[in-house]
């Protein structure tokens, strides 16, 4: 019960600093913004790796393999053309 | 390591998460928040991995997942225009959704012994929603890829098919607390969550993508918080729920831009042919469907004057503007007149024009669209302004250039009751002495509310790509 707790803590102050973070940031800088966080939730590779932690019939290998590449997609993705968008972002 | 320990580095690696995402203030600071990130993620990951080890059965297979589509992403990440870049991150966010479904279905269906009411309850909402933010992704994906068609797509019975997926998706989620194996009842659940994701988010459409993107963003997030709590981490918890609650942020940010709930823009297609219908029916402007190329009707009212081509007219009153705000819209972007229409408002800046970019928070198909597009084509992004900032300046303006921008300039907005645009802040480009329209068409927005800038005495016609427009607008002033 106790976890329970802690998770829910967790939880909901994530949340409120996630509000009080992003309230602020310009518009101009939503997308690049966006496809960051869109990199984070991808935070499920931790999860598809921690599968490999314990034994698995191959069906279940497969799948946490997959889990893995598409998590990977996302969060490498993500990071790299949000990188590429804020380099274009100048000042002359 | 003791608990303690644990926690303690748990909140170190949040906290540099949260640091990064706190620089997104300045290009110059989101550029270093970027990097903060990445490597917040990245101790996530080789802090769980260290806690507990992949066994080494398994790591050959772990490692070449993880390489291979490392190796992709970036490759495809560091390549790709800038211009398909909305299309892309709806895909990431797909792959996104589609690793927290799978995750949740081979933790709780491997697990040795029977999990707990939470897990369980957890993993429901995951596979749910991974499931519904994947299909719901990539319908938006080939929608910004102009794969399929970007309007919605309404089918016969849509919301009692929503409904009826959503209790059939209710009813799948409490078998699985059925003694036994919940392997079934959770497959049946991602199946049905698919449908509801891809029905959901096929009504949704034109310029509401917006409001779709951040909500899908937002559900991603979610997934990945009921991940973690799925397998009792509390960094997954942590990263899932910045980003949904950052995601529905942003979602409501697009919703107060277009003055509409966020129910209205969700029963999308529907709500809006509804309306759509009945304003088309109440707002008749005959003069505004004649035929483009003809005489603008300034031309055809003040028949003293000489008729000149609205080129030239273009031409001269950009010659003569001593300050020229630029309106850039979804248009431009279709286009890819981004290059032109910064080259021409340097030019005139060479001149001693004073040039400024207005840009509607709700411009283009995601939010922020418009300043990532200008600022590859190397505008200095502050010349860039929002909307509350710049639109008492549009009174001493002497030339306001829309390009590819319709209901955001659309003045019926404030003017006219009863219109599916009504009430939503617009950009006050009619005030400016001058405005030249580089639309594709005389055609209305996404709305389908006709605009009346189009037959005022200041509006200058160039319709037509406006990619060629501009050129020959820029070898007009040469």
């Amino acid at each position: 019960m106790s976890d329970l707790l802690v998770m829910l803590v967790v939880f909901a102050a994530s949340s409120a600093i996630g509000y009080a973070l992003i309230s602020k940031v310009p518009q101009r800088l939503h997308t690049p913004l966006m496809s960051m966080t869109n990199a984070i939730s991808a935070s499920t590779i931790i999860a598809a790796l921690l599968l490999f932690s314990s034994k698995m019939d191959s069906p279940h290998k497969v799948l946490a393999a997959a889990a893995v590449a598409l998590a990977a997609f996302n969060v490498v993705g993500g990071f790299t053309v949000t990188g590429r968008m804020l380099k274009m972002f100048k000042k002359q | 390591m003791n608990n303690a320990a644990n926690i303690a580095v748990d909140i170190a690696i949040i906290l540099v998460l949260i640091a990064g995402i706190a620089r997104f203030r300045t290009p110059a600071g989101a550029r270093f928040g970027n990097a903060m990130a990445a490597l917040a993620l990245l101790f996530a990951v080789a802090v769980a991995l260290y806690r507990n080890p992949i066994l080494s059965s398994n790591a050959a297979l772990a490692a070449f997942a993880l390489a291979a589509s490392s190796l992709a992403a970036w490759r495809v990440s560091a390549k790709i225009n800038m211009t398909r870049i909305p299309s892309l991150v709806a895909f990431q966010n797909g792959a996104g959704g589609l690793a927290a479904l799978l995750v949740a279905i081979v933790e709780m269906s491997s697990a040795g012994p029977a999990p707990g009411a939470v897990a369980s309850a957890a993993a429901a909402v995951s596979v749910s929603l991974g499931a519904a933010t994947f299909s719901g992704s990539m319908i938006a994906s080939l929608k910004l890829a102009g794969k399929i068609r970007q309007t919605p797509t309404v089918v016969p019975g849509h919301n009692i098919a929503l409904l009826g997926l959503a209790a059939a998706c209710a009813a799948a989620a409490a078998l699985m607390f059925a003694p036994g194996d919940p392997t079934s009842a959770l497959v049946s659940l991602a199946f049905l969550s698919l449908a509801f994701g891809a029905l959901f988010s096929i009504r949704i459409g034109g310029a509401d993508m917006p409001v779709l993107i951040s909500f899908l963003n937002s559900a991603t997030g979610m997934a990945a918080a009921f991940c973690g709590i799925v397998i009792q981490n509390r960094l997954l918890i942590a990263c899932g729920a910045v980003v949904a609650s950052s995601g529905f942020i942003l979602t409501m940010v697009m919703c107060r831009a277009m003055n509409r709930s966020l129910m209205n823009i969700i029963a999308g297609g529907k709500a809006f042919a509804r309306a759509h219908a009945s304003s088309s029916a109440t707002v008749s402007s005959p003069e505004i469907t004649a035929a483009p190329p003809a005489p603008t009707p300034v031309a055809a009212s003040q028949p003293e004057q000489p008729v000149a081509d609205p080129l030239s007219r273009a031409a001269d009153s950009l010659r003569a503007a001593k300050k020229l705000i630029v309106i850039p819209g979804y248009g431009m972007a279709i286009a890819q007149a981004q290059s032109e229409t910064v080259a021409l408002a340097a030019m005139l800046e060479q001149a001693g024009t004073e040039v400024k970019y207005a840009v509607h928070p709700v411009a283009g198909r995601m939010p922020g669209h418009m300043h990532v597009l200008l600022a590859e084509a190397d505008v200095d992004y502050d010349k860039l302004f929002e909307m509350d900032d710049i639109n008492a300046e549009f009174a001493e303006t002497d030339v306001a250039l829309i390009v590819g921008a319709c209901d955001v300039v659309n003045p019926a907005a404030k003017e006219k009751e009863g219109t599916p645009i009504s009430g939503m802040p617009v950009l006050n480009a009619g005030d400016a002495r001058s405005v030249i329209v580089c639309n594709f068409d005389d055609k209305p927005g996404y709305s389908g509310v006709p605009n009346p800038l189009y037959v005022r005495p200041n509006a200058i016609l160039l319709f037509g790509d406006a990619k060629t427009t501009l050129a020959s607008l820029i070898a007009k002033l040469q």
